[in-house]
């Protein structure tokens, strides 16, 4: 319950920046779509494919785990710290890519494409890069959890901490799901 | 919530990755073949949103969960959509 209460919470967090992301849109509508067609469509849907794959793995963990399959509870952890870590290079890359464009906030290049672009892009390094803390913050709570199923603190009786690691895992996995068609297939 | 069909757990979660991983193909053939011409953000979001639900009621086993975090989750995508909602009404009509 705790865990959802605080989900709840970044629900609206997140929430704060999609309200944003609406109103700008809707004021500078051609702005948004061709910022969104600038974005590399490839490197946006390999990552909701990574993301998707990983929330698969951590739900088979806790599966595992219940089964009380430690070895292969723990190997699909790994998995999932794997995918995530694949999923913060491709963003390193894309990331790389614009600002290598002169595309980062208050670049000279940005200024002159006008108001609607600026908005664009600044909601993109915002909302992808607190999403990807997210996932940061995700790979290194999943660490301990293989961690904690080695040492056997984590097994089929106790399975809370990995159950709860899991939720926060969907959650972040859910808000890319809803970031990816706003900022990569709205052109 | 313990689940008695515990065995079955693998081959569900499997089914639902191979549910995702279809409507990802699907958005992305919406978008790109502007099947839905100018209500194609809307399908984006409609697909986004399916998505979404299978991954609360499955991986994350909403469904099997209490009446109380299910209402409470509504609560919260109320407060959400009623904050985006009033928003609008005010830039639309000021």
């Amino acid at each position: 319950m705790g865990m959802w209460l605080f989900l709840f919470t970044e629900i609206l967090f997140f929430g704060g920046m999609f309200l944003l992301y609406a109103v700008f849109r809707h004021r500078f509508p051609a702005d948004f779509h061709r910022g969104a067609a600038g974005e590399s469509l490839v490197l946006g849907t390999v990552n909701t494919a990574v993301l998707l794959t990983s929330s698969f793995t951590i739900a088979l963990a806790i599966a595992a785990i219940r089964k009380g399959e430690k070895i292969l509870s723990a190997r699909l952890q790994a998995a999932t710290i794997f995918l995530g870590i694949v999923f913060l290079v491709i963003k390193y890359f894309e990331w790389s890519a614009k600002i290598a464009a002169g595309i980062y906030p208050n670049s000279p290049v940005l200024l002159n494409l006008g108001k609607g672009e600026t908005l664009f892009f600044g909601l993109y390094y915002v909302m992808t890069g607190l999403h990807g803390l997210h996932v940061l913050v995700g790979i290194a709570v999943i660490a301990f959890m293989v961690h904690f199923t080695r040492k056997g603190t984590i097994g089929r009786e106790n399975d809370a901490r990995l159950e709860n690691t899991g939720l926060y895992w969907h959650f972040v996995d859910i808000v890319w799901i809803y970031l990816y068609p706003l900022f990569y297939l709205v052109t | 919530m313990q689940n008695p069909l515990r065995e079955s757990a693998a081959r569900t979660y499997t089914a639902v990755w191979l549910a995702l991983l279809v409507l990802l193909g699907a958005t992305l053939a919406v978008a790109k073949l502007q099947l839905l011409a100018r209500f194609s953000a809307l399908g984006s979001l409609v697909i986004a949103s399916a998505k979404a639900g299978l991954v609360l009621a499955f991986f994350m086993h909403l469904k099997d969960e209490g009446r109380f975090l299910k209402a409470t989750l509504a609560l919260t995508v109320c407060v959400l959509t009623a904050l985006i909602g009033l928003t609008f009404v005010d830039v639309i009509y000021r």
